[in-house]
Formats: C-alpha cells, sequence, structure tokens
C-alpha cells in the first residue's frame, strides 16, 4: 500500500511537471486544423529556421481557451479551416492586427482582413460532384441548379449547417438576397436523396454506391480519395463541376491564420505567417490539395489537372456576417431534416 | 412496498446516526463539491449572459425534433441497457452453465469499446460497400440500392443499438456487484419460503439491487445524453446537436449553455423521481454470511437461452468491432506503428490511473463525510459533483477553462504584485487540468459506486467501531474500505477506462504537443480514415481489457462468503 502510494504520488508529480511550452526559439499554435496536416508545414518551418513549432489541435473550443486565458495564454497562433472561424476570434477580441509589407505582398487583399487581423493561407472551392455514368457533362453548371426539380431523390450533402455549406449559402444569401435564397435552399433540400449525414467524402461515395447522382463538397476531397486506395473508386465514378464559370465564379473558403492579442512570441509568430504565405505555399497546398493563396505560387500539376477555375470574389468578411442568417435558414427549411 | 418482500428483508427505516467527529469531513467535502461544481457554475452564469434569446428560434423551427429523438435516444437506451444488464448480471451470479465464468467478466468487455468507434466499425461493416451487404449482392445477384432493402445503420435504431451495446456494461457491473454482496440469507429465506427462482429474483434481488442498477441506469443515461460523436455520425438530431449548433455555429455560448442546462435539470428531474420513488427505505444487510451461493443449475433450453443471453452481447458489442479494428490494424500496422504511438499509449494509461484513484479517493471523501453528517446540504452538494457527466464533454471543457484561467490569472496578478514574478498558467494547458477535468466528468459514476457500496453497511457497524475508540479515519480505514472494496474497485475501473476513452474535454484542455490514443483515433477517425488509427483504437479497447479481468475476480472475491476456487 505504500509502495503503491509513492508511485502514485510520484506519477501526479510528474503531471504537474507537465511540458510547459516557454522557452526561447518556439512558437505556439491553437489549430482547428487537423495536426497531420500541418505538422510536415511546422517540420520544414523548424528545419529551416530552428524555431520549434507547438501545436494543440482541436475542432472546437480553441478560442475560448484563449479567452479563458487572457493575457497569459501561451497561444502564439490561431489557425482555422474556414472564414468563419476566423471571424469569431475577431469578433471574441482575442487578435491582433499584423502588418508586414511581406504578407502583404504575397496574398491578395480579398484574403486578408483590412487590418490584418486574419489572413488567408489556402483557398478551397466547394464544388459539384457529378456521376460519370449518370450525369451527363453541362447537365448541372450552377449552385442555383441544384434547386432544379430535376434532381429530385439524385442529390447529396453533408449537414446544412456544417460551416463549409453555410458558407456557402451565405454567399447565396448575399447575392440573392435572403428570401430568393430561402426559397432555393428549400428547393435544395427538396432534392435530397437522403438525410444530410457523413462528411464531403461520404457523398461522393454515395454517389459511387448509386445513392445519389450529384454532391456538393470541397475540391480537395477528390485528391485525398485518389490517394487512397481503398477511396479511389469513389473518386473515378465522378467528375468536377466548378460552378458559375458563366457568371460571378465558384464559391471559395479560405484557411488562415490569426496572431493572437496576447502572443508570447510575437517575432517568432510573425517568421512562421510569412514562412507560410512564401516558401511554405506550396507545401501548405501540396498537404491537402489546396490552392495557394499567393498568385506567384504554381499550383501543383495534379490540382491543375482537375481543371483551373474563376472564382466568386465576394468578400469574405461579408460571407462570415451572413453565416448566422444562413444557419437559422437551415433549421427553418428543415434542410438536416 | 409488497408484504412479502419486507416480510424477509431486513430494512431499517431509522436514520443513520449523526456522528460526532465529523466537521472536517464536512469541510472537505464541500470544499472538494465546490471546486468540481466551480465549472457548472461557470456555465450557469454563461448562460445568464446570451448573446440573444435562442428559444424563440428554436421553437418555431427544430426544437420538437430535438426534444423527441432525445426521448426516443433515452428510452431506446434505458430499456436495453436495463434488460440486457440486470438479465445478464442475475444469470452469472445465480445460475450454473457452461461458460458462466467466462461470461462474468467477458460481459464487462464491451465497456472498453468507445461508442464512436463502434459506430465507425459497423457502419463500415454494414454499408453499401461493406462486406456484409457486398456479400449479399454477390449471392442475390442484385446490383444497386433499389434492387433490396437492407436496414440502415445511420439512423435512430442504429444509435440506440450502438449506444445500448457499448453502456449495458453500467447496469451489468454495478447490479452484479449488487447481486454479489446480497447476502445469501435473504435469498435462502426466500428459497425456504418456497419462491422459485424467478419470484427470488423479482421480490427480493431485484428490489434489493435497485438502487445499484438504478446508478448503471442514470450513467448509462447520462452518456447517452452527453454523447455527440455518435449520434453526429448518425445523423440523429438530439439537444446536444442544439447545444453544439448554438455555441460553435451560431456563436450563441449563452444559448448553448441555457440548452445543456436544459438537458441537465431533465437528468436531475429523473434521477429525483426514482430516489422519491424509493422513498426512506433503506436496506442494510445484518450478516455477512459466509458461503457461497448454491446457484440453479440450468439444463436444456433453459440452458442454451442462457448462454446465448450472455454471448450475444459479447459478440456484438466486442468481438465484432475488435475483429474489425483488429483486422485493419494489421492490413495498416506499418502505417500505424510509430515510435510515436507507445508514446501515445503511456500519455494514455498514466493519465486514466492517476484520474481513476483521484476521482475515487474524492468519491470516498463526499460519500463518507456524507455518512458522517446526514444533513440536507451536505447531500445536496455531493449529488450536485455529480452533474458533470450529464454535459457534452466539450461544453464542460470550456466551464473548466473559465475558473482554471480565473484562477491562474489571479495568482499571476498577486504574485506579480506581492512579489514582482510572474507565475503564468499554473493550471491552464496543463495535464493536472486534464485530471480535474476527468474528476469533474467521471465523479457521478465514482460517487454512484462508493455511495452505493457504503449504504449497504449498516451504521451499527460503524456505531461499533466508533464505540471501541476509533476516530471517524481509522472506521472508514478499517471498516468501510474493505468492506467496499469491491465497489471501490468497480469505480475505479470504470473510471479508468472511461478516461481511456475520453475524448472532447481532452481535445480542447491539453497540452502543447500531447496526444492520447483517442485523440490519436479522433483525428482520423473523423476523417473517415479509421483503417489508419485501428492500431491506436484496438490499443484503448485492449488497455480497457486487462482492468475489466482484474475488476471482475476483484469483485468476484470481495463478496461475503466467496470462496477462491482453483
Amino acid at each position: 500500500m505504500a509502495h503503491l502510494k509513492k508511485i502514485l504520488f510520484g506519477l501526479i508529480g510528474a503531471s504537474m511537471l507537465a511540458p510547459a511550452a516557454n522557452a526561447a526559439e518556439e512558437v505556439n499554435v491553437y489549430s482547428y486544423r487537423q495536426e497531420f496536416l500541418v505538422k510536415p508545414l511546422f517540420d520544414a518551418f523548424t528545419k529551416e529556421t530552428g524555431i520549434k513549432v507547438n501545436v494543440v489541435f482541436s475542432d472546437k473550443g480553441l478560442i475560448e481557451r484563449v479567452q479563458a486565458e487572457g493575457d497569459n495564454s501561451p497561444a502564439d497562433l490561431i489557425f482555422t479551416v474556414d472564414i468563419g472561424k476566423l471571424n469569431d476570434a475577431v469578433d471574441a477580441g482575442v487578435t491582433q492586427p499584423v502588418t508586414s509589407p511581406t504578407l502583404e505582398e504575397n496574398i491578395p487583399a480579398n484574403f486578408r482582413h483590412p487590418d490584418g487581423l486574419w489572413y488567408g493561407m489556402t483557398t478551397r472551392a466547394r464544388i459539384i460532384y457529378a456521376s460519370k455514368d449518370r450525369v451527363k457533362p453541362g447537365e448541372i453548371t450552377s449552385y442555383e441548379d441544384l434547386a432544379d426539380p430535376k434532381w429530385k431523390g439524385r442529390l447529396c450533402t453533408r449537414s446544412g449547417k456544417h460551416v463549409y455549406n453555410v458558407a456557402l449559402i451565405a454567399s447565396m444569401i448575399a447575392h440573392h438576397g435572403k428570401d430568393e435564397a430561402e426559397a432555393w435552399l428549400s428547393k435544395v433540400k427538396d432534392n435530397l436523396a437522403r438525410k444530410p449525414q457523413g462528411n464531403d467524402r461520404a457523398q461522393v461515395k454515395a454517389i459511387k454506391e448509386g445513392e445519389c447522382d450529384i454532391a456538393v463538397g470541397n475540391h480537395y476531397y477528390y485528391g485525398k480519395m485518389l490517394h487512397d486506395e481503398k477511396q479511389k473508386p469513389w473518386a473515378d465514378s465522378v467528375y468536377l463541376v466548378f460552378p458559375n464559370q458563366e457568371n460571378r465564379g465558384t464559391h471559395v473558403n479560405i484557411s488562415g491564420v490569426s496572431m493572437t492579442k496576447s502572443a508570447p512570441n510575437k517575432a517568432n509568430a510573425l517568421k512562421l505567417m510569412e514562412f507560410l504565405s512564401g516558401a511554405g505555399q506550396t507545401l501548405y497546398a501540396e498537404q491537402n490539395f489546396e490552392y495557394p493563396v499567393n498568385p506567384t505560387v504554381e499550383w501543383l500539376p495534379e490540382v491543375k489537372s482537375w481543371g483551373e477555375f474563376k472564382s466568386d470574389t465576394l468578400s469574405l468578411a461579408e460571407v462570415a456576417e451572413l453565416r448566422k442568417e444562413a444557419i437559422m435558414m437551415v433549421d427553418r427549411v428543415g434542410y438536416n431534416d | 412496498m409488497d408484504e412479502a418482500f419486507s416480510a424477509h428483508s431486513v430494512i431499517d427505516e431509522a436514520r443513520p446516526v449523526r456522528h460526532s467527529g465529523g466537521g472536517p469531513w464536512l469541510l472537505a467535502a464541500f470544499a472538494l463539491a465546490a471546486l468540481v461544481v466551480a465549472p457548472i457554475a461557470a456555465l450557469v452564469w454563461i448562460a445568464f449572459n446570451p448573446a440573444e434569446n435562442i428559444w424563440p428560434h428554436l421553437f418555431s423551427t427544430v426544437l420538437g425534433t430535438y426534444l423527441s429523438s432525445t426521448l426516443i435516444l433515452m428510452t431506446g437506451v434505458g430499456v436495453s441497457v436495463v434488460l440486457v444488464g440486470t438479465g445478464t448480471a442475475w444469470l452469472v451470479v445465480s445460475c450454473r452453465f457452461p461458460g458462466r465464468r467466462f461470461f462474468e467478466w467477458a460481459l464487462l468487455l464491451p465497456l472498453a469499446v468507445p461508442a464512436y468507434v463502434i459506430a465507425y466499425t459497423y457502419t463500415d461493416l454494414l454499408e453499401f460497400a461493406g462486406p456484409v451487404q457486398t456479400g449479399l449482392r454477390a449471392v442475390f445477384g442484385w446490383e444497386t440500392k433499389r434492387d433490396y432493402w437492407f436496414p440502415d445503420i445511420r439512423t435512430m435504431g442504429g444509435a440506440i443499438a450502438m449506444i445500448s451495446l457499448v453502456l449495458y456494461p453500467y447496469v451489468y457491473a454495478m447490479a452484479r456487484a449488487a447481486f454479489l454482496e446480497q447476502s445469501v440469507c435473504v435469498l435462502e429465506v426466500s428459497r425456504t419460503l418456497g419462491s422459485t427462482a424467478w419470484r427470488a429474483f423479482f421480490t427480493v434481488a431485484l428490489p434489493l439491487a435497485r438502487p445499484a442498477i438504478v446508478v448503471g441506469l442514470t450513467l448509462a443515461l447520462m452518456e447517452t445524453l452527453n454523447d455527440f460523436g455518435t449520434v453526429d455520425y448518425f445523423a440523429v438530431r438530439t439537444l446536444t446537436r442544439g447545444v453544439f449548433d448554438t455555441w460553435f455555429f451560431m456563436g450563441n455560448p449563452g444559448g448553448a449553455a441555457q440548452i445543456a442546462l436544459v438537458m441537465l435539470v431533465f437528468v436531475i428531474g429523473l434521477i429525483w423521481i426514482e430516489r422519491s420513488s424509493r422513498a426512506r427505505q433503506r436496506f442494510h444487510h445484518t450478516s455477512t454470511h459466509v458461503r457461497a451461493l448454491p446457484g440453479y443449475r440450468l439444463t436444456g433450453a433453459k440452458r442454451a437461452g442462457a448462454i446465448l443471453a450472455c454471448a450475444l452481447p459479447i459478440l456484438l458489442g466486442f468481438v465484432v468491432p475488435a475483429s474489425v479494428l483488429g483486422y485493419y490494424a494489421y492490413e495498416y500496422f506499418e502505417q500505424s506503428w510509430t515510435a510515436d504511438f507507445l508514446h501515445y499509449a503511456e500519455n494514455s494509461l498514466k493519465l486514466s490511473l492517476i484520474s481513476a484513484v483521484a476521482t475515487v479517493a474524492a468519491a470516498v471523501l463526499l460519500g463518507y463525510a456524507v455518512r458522517l453528517n446526514p444533513g440536507r446540504g451536505v447531500r445536496f452538494a455531493s449529488r450536485l459533483a455529480s452533474v458533470g457527466y450529464a454535459i457534452p464533454g466539450a461544453v464542460l471543457a470550456i466551464g473548466i477553462l473559465i475558473p482554471a484561467g480565473a484562477l491562474d490569472n489571479a495568482i499571476d496578478a498577486f504574485s506579480r504584485e506581492q512579489f514582482g514574478f510572474p507565475t503564468g498558467l499554473l493550471l491552464s494547458g496543463t495535464t493536472t487540468a486534464l485530471v480535474f477535468a476527468y474528476m469533474v466528468r467521471f465523479m457521478a459514476i465514482s460517487f454512484g459506486a462508493v455511495e452505493a457500496g457504503l449504504g449497504k453497511v449498516t451504521p451499527n457497524m460503524d456505531l461499533a467501531a466508533r464505540a471501541l475508540g476509533h476516530g471517524p479515519f481509522a472506521t472508514l480505514r478499517k471498516v468501510h474500505l474493505p468492506l467496499i472494496r469491491g465497489s471501490l474497485l468497480t469505480a475505479i475501473v470504470l473510471v479508468f477506462v472511461d478516461t481511456m476513452k475520453e475524448l472532447p474535454a481532452t481535445l480542447v484542455l491539453r497540452p502543447f504537443n500531447f496526444q492520447t490514443l483517442a485523440t490519436y483515433v479522433y483525428q482520423y477517425a473523423s476523417d473517415e480514415l479509421l483503417e489508419q488509427c485501428a492500431l491506436a483504437a484496438l490499443a484503448i479497447v485492449a488497455a480497457g481489457i486487462l482492468p475489466v479481468i482484474v475488476l471482475s475476480r476483484a469483485i468476484s472475491a470481495s463478496r461475503p462468503g466467496h470462496r477462491q476456487s482453483v
């Protein structure tokens, strides 16, 4: 018993000495983006600069964590996977403006906050996946077409409240106004082949299995599926449609970075941001088949082969603002029921 | 209360006696309860400051769906876990049939499988592209989904089945411990009075075990209510969904906290109804009669039925998911077996062990303080300390962030002012904060088990020990702890296994560069890449097996009259 006690106290003692991240050359990241996707980037950064990158990944609650930790928060940077979370961070008052000639040169103005409260690092297109066997090329060309009754029982999407769909719906509200957008969403709902479920890949899989003929999803899942032995057949059963090429262009979202107000390693954090917007762009995009925000960086040949496209230039700040309206609209039309 | 029952059970209607010398215990208990309740208080505080009133929107849109699916899910899970858990527990304790000794511990195994993992594995098996449907198509020559009907796993029924399969062990563990701790006397008396096996079960064993079964059921229902992973994956929209939507998508933490608190009131209501229906009956055993239970020898169809009833939950809740994981782990072994893997496993094991011991120690403190000072105040405080389990993990984690951050910053400010140096964050972002989170989350499990155990020790024992000159602490150590050893071990193992599986709070609260097996599994599984993390998922399951076996032996050994049979 006494022995056991010793071990336990030893363990508890050891747990108190948890890795405290405050040595000199490092930068601390709270990431909404999966760790295995950002890790290779951070390794490359460390290799080049000698600065260590510490990470906490969680898909929820990190902004709340920075808020609760207050002025003493160890976090320097917040990484997110869509515009909504960047906006939340700004609203929560946990970000600080960053001005850097390098960042401003590398990142086009529509992909960064006017005061430098966030910077986009990659873009991702919300596209339509169509069955090679059952959908003729040109049969669907726009988001508006998703509401066409000819797709009744043939459309699959993930939850209407997922951030990617919410951003798309918000962009529809911005372009068509609330009433028209709601009528559209309601008709889209009527076309659903099944209750929204699973992630974007699961929708493509459903096309392969014949449950539906078209699906909405982020473009990079195509690459991820092509490079997975089990999922390749799913990707092989579809082709990509970049919507609205004849008018405003395809809706794109960003993954991005914000510097926290309390950042203890400000200089290193800035270095990491600049690295990601420059030398790190190719690697960043490569990890996930995304598009670099830096226009001077070449797309991956494979990503290029899926097609170049015109993207919607609607300000992402406006999309972020309409997000709540979009979510309430999803509830109102009973999209997920 | 029927007459037959009260005739051959021991009912002590007297209130437990207030003992002297409980003051420090009371104080410690209140302090501990305050600490554990702080995160919930933080949520209440958030609830009073909503960004806007969320209810009109909810009422006019999705509230009906949320409420009805929550009720259906809870009813379905509740009925299933009580039937399976109590039924199998009674079979293995009171009947004799081949395999009984194996089933005794194996019935606990599904507990080691996280609900989100069992959901993923069954979906992999039963979906259109899975081996089952592919096989059927090959046999019958069907081609598309439109050619035949197959039950869809991603439905309410599927969710009830998945959740019940991994949660019935709570009821099983509690009910079995209760059946085992029942003095042989009451059962023998009931037999000599001519009760049949069934009658003895329904009129004696079941009512006596009711508090324990209810503890198990309550745990299962709270876990169901706080589950997000499974219902999200199966697109079942419960109130938890509403909490998440409102908080994380609509940016209205106040509104979300309000929904979470409504859920909490719901659970407290359930517990209260159960408790008041038991009113003031208390059952203590007057004897720890030393003899093995005789057991009903089963033959023929009954024997086959008993074997099937015990084998099926194990097969579906453990063997099937573990085999799927095992197959993937084998296929993807090279991708999964990394140096990091062992490190994550070590993190998980250490955290779970420390949390289990700390949580149970805290529960003993609370439970014993209530026993020493059976006043309303401390009783209420101890109940309140148990509600953390019904709150979705991610939400509870945010409730923890707030007091932890406030405390850290207060200490830092004080230290800067008084001593001129910053202390920074002492608690936030450390493994200590994680252990605290697990304690808040799993207090219900350990407190429930401890309370059920203590409740069965007659107050005469306390009086005797105290009369013989022992203080409250010595009495606890020499009398109570040995007597409730089985319940304590049950509690430790349940918290251990639950901590191994815990995900949402770990994600939000963990230190930098810190992975547990559960967080590692999640980042792949959430992307439907189960294969790549199957080894880690299997490790979570495996880590749960050993303590489950230890637990089962300890419970058997703790039974009054147990003879170590070789």
